[in-house]
């Protein structure tokens, strides 16, 4: 099988783009649940970054760090989609400005 | 193999800005899973066939499908889709996408000066990743153990009915 050899910089830039969408969505989005996909996408090009890293140097320690990423992203998404369904039944809502009522 | 990693990179870009710009959670969801499908493209032409089947069969398979198990739950009617539009006017786009341009410059310029390797050494076979999994990263493996039972059992309690919560009040 052969591999591709582009430079290791287009890896990283679009992983780097990938991970400013993510930031993009986290700051602009109100509802919750596009929240958890930004979040979702920014540790997808963190995963990206280490897999371009370990193919550069033909070492599997990259491949190794997304294993890691991906059981961390599962742990992640289970819980704060369990929290997205508690909050709508409590607020009819999945406004994060709604839930802010909630320190009262 | 460039051609496809330069194509699957352009359909990641795409897709992830589809993601974030989307007024329908399930249009949204759908652009997510096929940015990770491209993602995983990217992987196996790079060389890592292990983790590209991981990200197809966990990412795509079983985080997305979690996803849209709740957006199936939620019910979310048009008037969702509505009131999203509403949220999305210019003033709140326009800051947060000069700030990441800029960053996106600096990263652009920061990555681009000096030489820089090629990608692509050599495929990493899966066994490479077991062994390296299994020897020298195995307090890891323990911990995600962990954080996965701490995951599951969070899940439970915070997805369990109210009714069964009002009964053991009372």
């Amino acid at each position: 099988m052969n591999v591709a050899t582009v430079p290791m910089n287009v890896g990283l830039i679009l992983a780097g783009v990938l991970f400013l969408f993510g930031v993009i969505g986290i700051i602009v989005r109100r509802n919750i649940f596009f929240i958890l996909l930004s979040i979702e996408i920014m540790l997808n090009a963190a995963g990206l970054a280490f897999v371009v890293a370990g193919s550069h140097w033909g070492q599997p320690d990259g491949q190794v760090m997304f294993i890691f990423i991906l059981s961390m992203a599962a742990a992640e998404v289970s819980v704060g989609l369990a929290l997205v369904l508690q909050l709508y039944n409590h607020y009819k809502s999945l406004d994060v400005d709604e839930i802010s009522k909630m320190s009262g | 193999m460039n051609i496809a990693f330069y194509l699957a990179a352009a359909i990641a870009i795409v897709a992830t800005l589809q993601v974030i710009v989307q007024t329908n959670a399930v249009h949204a969801l759908l652009y997510m899973i096929l940015s990770l499908l491209s993602v995983a493209v990217i992987f196996y032409t790079l060389g890592a066939p292990f983790v590209a089947a991981l990200e197809v069969i966990i990412y795509a398979g079983a985080i997305m499908v979690l996803f849209i198990f709740v957006v199936m739950m939620l019910n979310l009617g048009p008037q969702s889709s509505e009131q999203e539009r509403s949220w999305m006017n210019l003033s709140t786009w326009i800051v947060p996408s000069i700030m990441a341009l800029i960053l996106i410059a600096e990263l652009v310029f920061v990555l681009t000066q000096g030489a820089s390797g090629t990608t692509g050494a050599k495929v990493i076979e899966p066994q490479q990743i077991s062994l390296a999994l299994f020897g020298p990263y195995l307090l890891g493996v323990e911990l995600a153990s962990i954080l996965l039972l701490a995951g599951l059992v969070g899940a439970y309690h915070l997805g369990r009915g109210r009714d069964q919560r009002i009964e053991r009040n009372v």
